[in-house]
């Protein structure tokens, strides 16, 4: 019995001590990094779609929803609640009352209707237009022949009714943070890009070019306690090395890790302990243009897939920084099959399709890639042995990657290795390979075909989201056996961080993009005070 | 003199034109726009594409675009930066002052550790002091400044703890040296060369041997000979360096994250954001005129016998 009461006391000090060391703590400074090499651009989110300024935007501003890491889903942000129409098409969100932006006024239906109308601007280049273009109405004022998009209704201050173009989950569409819910007054002043007003959990303090930003506090931020930390720091570190000295030297708090500081920090026994992963939504593939006649046989894309000894690659080339790719759709997917196994590593197999394909011989490819240790000549470079090996010789044809989008939406390629956004929407990923999407709005191999469309447009009208994912998985697995693409990797992201900080999150949409108010540091930090 | 000044910087005229030409039309042939320059994976939607390259101009004629921006740099506008869409003058005055502590920094540096190390060794040819010098110079010329920046990094941030080891802070001291330490090293090094050069050839001079026949004492001989002759040559080398330095601070700013101009051109360069690199380009450009400029005006103070056509 004695012994049985000094285990429950034992168990019952442990557990408290593990509960009191979970217990965010208030206060210190956050000290991020933008990883991403660039400057910060503009801090008027609707301008801008880069993941270093999408770092910022999760610091200042809110979009209508916001990604759930845990579940890998949207979730509501700005609105208590939505309620759906019996077609799926009219949606009616109550928003939050409780939303203020930084100048103290609070978030209203005008503000959602206000930059939704404003991003689809004909005159501006807003990349969130994408995504709002599902509402009802949103092109006719993008083509400039109306002034208000139709599909969005004030029914009163704080309920807006959404009529959307298509069944699908806004969800997807509004949370990317170029679609984030900005208050026109402050947008209308000239200094708004450089010192901007948002709904985020912290405020605008400071913005040293190049080098950091400084944010503070929002006390009157909708989420009861948070945020936690009293101020942001977002440094400007796009040199993997710096980052590293810095990051050892401790004056940093998180850093995103490139394969060769991936493989340092694993080796560590101290670093190892604080290493984050995640499949992010992204996957590397070279894309096989069906213009290009070998390429017009299933049989050759499928011999290419065989031809690569694809997970050695990973291994030695990518050190391990990346998963290998089933298929098309990634690991966050909510269609994802993870019951598919990738293609074999089987030359002689893919001999014989060659072969079959009336290529017994090969044939000479120009594969154009860019500099990208990750998804470029490296591993062009590595490919061509095995490539070589049955039949294919290819020649690699290096650019730059500002050029490669405009090759691929020319067409102006055999083949181009890349690294392409396929999350979290399924449906709207696999559409690339939709027959009736232009080259130029993502369907760079030219892919066509029939049966694939079809699956497609049964799970668009799916009545459940279960029913839905059944049908996307299919498509997925109908892409993985028509192979338009080598299917090569899954990104994997690493960020290493501090023992001190604490609530960070696997954010599979961008492992940068974290969410400040979760985060909190404990009093290890050197800038807990 | 304000002739002189007038005329030498009538001169560069004629070179900003050209640097503004060339510029503007390599940018404008490049493969690539700002509009494919997304990063990873982050491609933009083709209509929104579209909508960006008839806002920012990028669908009109060359022709037309190249004489819009000539009629507005005549008027001092250097356009609107197509990533920030704010203007580049506003943009490229919040990096100028950076850039210009940490190049000025960077050459008091050279020159203060350069020039009396050049000195010394021209003294003393020969002497181990000598060859240090030149190992140390020789070393100074060929580290890249990448390496150099890091192993700096790991001497003084990491390992030491005396100085941070990135940031622009608020601006302090602190931040500045190990930047301006890792950029002035090379010029510094080019320097010692050059003054130990200069120095021993006016040793060598036949007026300074008649000084010497003459009883001169040495320090006089230095003093009033050899340190006056060997300046020109020495003027000139830091004229030149300091004159490039600027555009040589890329690889340091992007290392140390310093909110310079030449991290905000290599931002530009890769974005394609063709506004921000003609204004980054020329603001430099201009910077190396403006300093050959004064170091021809202070080759006359030195060596009136100095007369330019």
């Amino acid at each position: 019995m004695r012994k049985m009461l000094l285990a429950a006391t034992a168990l019952a000090f442990v557990l408290g001590g593990v509960a009191e060391a979970q217990t965010p703590r208030k206060g210190g400074t956050l000290r991020l990094t933008g990883p991403y090499g660039a400057s910060l651009g503009s801090f008027d989110i609707h301008t801008t779609p880069r993941a270093q300024d999408g770092i910022v935007a999760k610091i200042l501003h809110r979009a209508l929803y916001n990604w759930d890491t845990q579940n890998n889903k949207p979730v509501l942000e700005l609105a208590k609640s939505v309620t759906v129409s019996a077609d799926g098409l009219v949606h009616t969100f109550k928003l939050r009352d409780d939303a203020y932006f930084h100048n103290g006024r609070r978030m209203t239906a005008d503000d959602v209707i206000w930059s939704y109308t404003r991003i689809m601007d004909g005159s501006k280049g807003f990349p969130g237009a994408r995504y709002v273009r599902i509402i009802k109405g949103a092109v006719d004022v993008e083509k400039g022949t109306a002034k208000e998009i139709s599909g969005l209704r004030k029914v009163d201050d704080l309920t807006v009714e959404m009529t959307l173009t298509s069944r699908v989950d806004p969800g997807f569409y509004f949370f990317n943070d170029t679609t984030s819910i900005l208050p026109s007054e402050e947008v209308a002043k000239t200094t708004f890009a450089a010192a901007p007003v948002g709904l985020g959990p912290f405020k605008f303090v400071e913005h040293v070019p190049g080098s950091r930003l400084v944010a503070e506090r929002w006390e009157k931020f909708y989420k009861p306690g948070k945020p936690y930390a009293d101020r942001v720091h977002l440094m400007v570190m796009g040199e993997a090395a710096a980052r590293d000295v810095a990051f050892r030297n401790k004056e940093i708090d998180t850093s995103i890790l490139g394969p060769a500081q991936y493989v340092a920090y694993r080796a560590d026994a101290e670093l190892s302990k604080n290493i984050l992963e995640v499949a992010e939504v992204f996957t590397r593939n070279m894309q096989m243009n069906q213009a290009f006649k070998p390429f017009s046989d299933k049989r050759v894309r499928q011999a290419f897939n065989h031809a690569i000894d694809t997970d050695l690659i990973i291994k030695r080339l990518v050190r391990d920084k990346a998963y290998r790719a089933t298929s098309w759709l990634p690991i966050a997917s909510p269609a994802y099959d993870k019951n598919m196994k990738p293609y074999a590593f089987d030359p002689e197999k893919a001999k014989k399709l060659l072969a079959d394909a009336g290529y017994k011989d090969g044939f000479e490819l120009e594969w154009t890639t860019s500099q990208n240790e990750s998804w470029g000549l490296p591993i062009v470079e590595a490919a061509i042995p095995y490539l070589s090996r049955v039949g294919i010789k290819v020649k690699a044809k290096l650019v730059e990657t500002a050029v490669l989008t405009e090759v691929a939406m020319k067409g102006d390629f055999q083949g181009y290795i890349t690294s392409n956004q396929t999350g979290p929407d399924s449906l709207s990923t696999l559409r690339c390979f939709d027959s009736r999407t232009p080259r130029t709005a993502c369907n760079y191999t030219g892919f066509n075909n029939p049966a694939f469309d079809k699956l497609l447009d049964d799970a668009a009208a799916a009545p459940d989201e279960a029913k839905r994912n059944a049908l996307l998985s299919q498509a997925n697995a109908f892409l993985y056996e028509e192979a338009p693409v080598w299917f090569f990797n899954y990104n994997k992201a690493a960020m290493a961080f501090q023992p001190w900080i604490h609530g960070l999150q696997a954010n599979a949409t961008e492992l940068a993009h974290q969410y400040p108010e979760d985060i909190w540091i404990d009093e290890r930090s050197p800038a807990a005070k | 003199m304000p002739l002189l000044i007038l005329r030498r910087l009538g001169n560069t005229i004629p070179t900003i034109v050209a640097v503004v030409l060339v510029i503007f039309t390599l940018f404008s042939v490049i493969p690539g726009s700002f509009t494919s320059s997304g990063d990873d994976g982050r491609m933009l939607d083709a209509q929104v594409m579209e909508r960006m390259r008839k806002e920012l101009g990028l669908d009109e004629p060359l022709y037309q675009r190249f004489g819009t921006y000539v009629a507005n740099l005549a008027q001092g506008d250097l356009g609107t930066s197509f990533r920030t869409r704010e203007p580049v003058t506003k943009i490229i005055a919040q990096r100028l002052w950076p850039s210009l502590k940490l190049t000025l920094a960077a050459m008091g540096f050279a020159i203060l550790v350069g020039v009396p190390l050049g000195f010394i060794a021209a003294l003393k040819p020969g002497s181990l002091i000598d060859m240090a010098t030149m190992v140390v110079a020789i070393s100074g010329l060929s580290l890249p400044k990448f390496w150099l920046g890091l192993m700096l990094m790991y001497l003084f941030a990491l390992t030491l703890g005396w100085l941070p080891s990135f940031g622009y802070g608020d601006g302090g001291i602190r931040h500045l040296i190990l930047p301006a330490v890792a950029l002035g090293v090379s010029p510094m090094a080019l320097l010692a060369r050059t003054t130990r050069a200069g120095v021993l050839d006016v040793l060598n001079a036949d007026f300074v041997r008649t000084a010497r026949s003459k009883g001169m004492s040495e320090y006089r001989v230095v003093r009033w000979h050899v340190v006056r002759n060997a300046l020109v040559l020495v003027l000139t080398t830091i004229g030149l360096q300091f004159g490039s330095l600027m555009g040589q601070a890329v690889v340091v700013e992007k290392l140390f994250s310093w909110p310079g101009l030449g991290s905000l051109l290599v931002d530009s360069v890769f974005q394609r954001d063709i506004p921000t690199v003609q204004g980054s380009i020329l603001v430099i450009v201009l910077f190396f005129l403006l300093i050959n400029t004064l170091v021809d005006i202070a080759y006359v103070i030195i060596d009136p016998r100095i007369r330019y056509g």
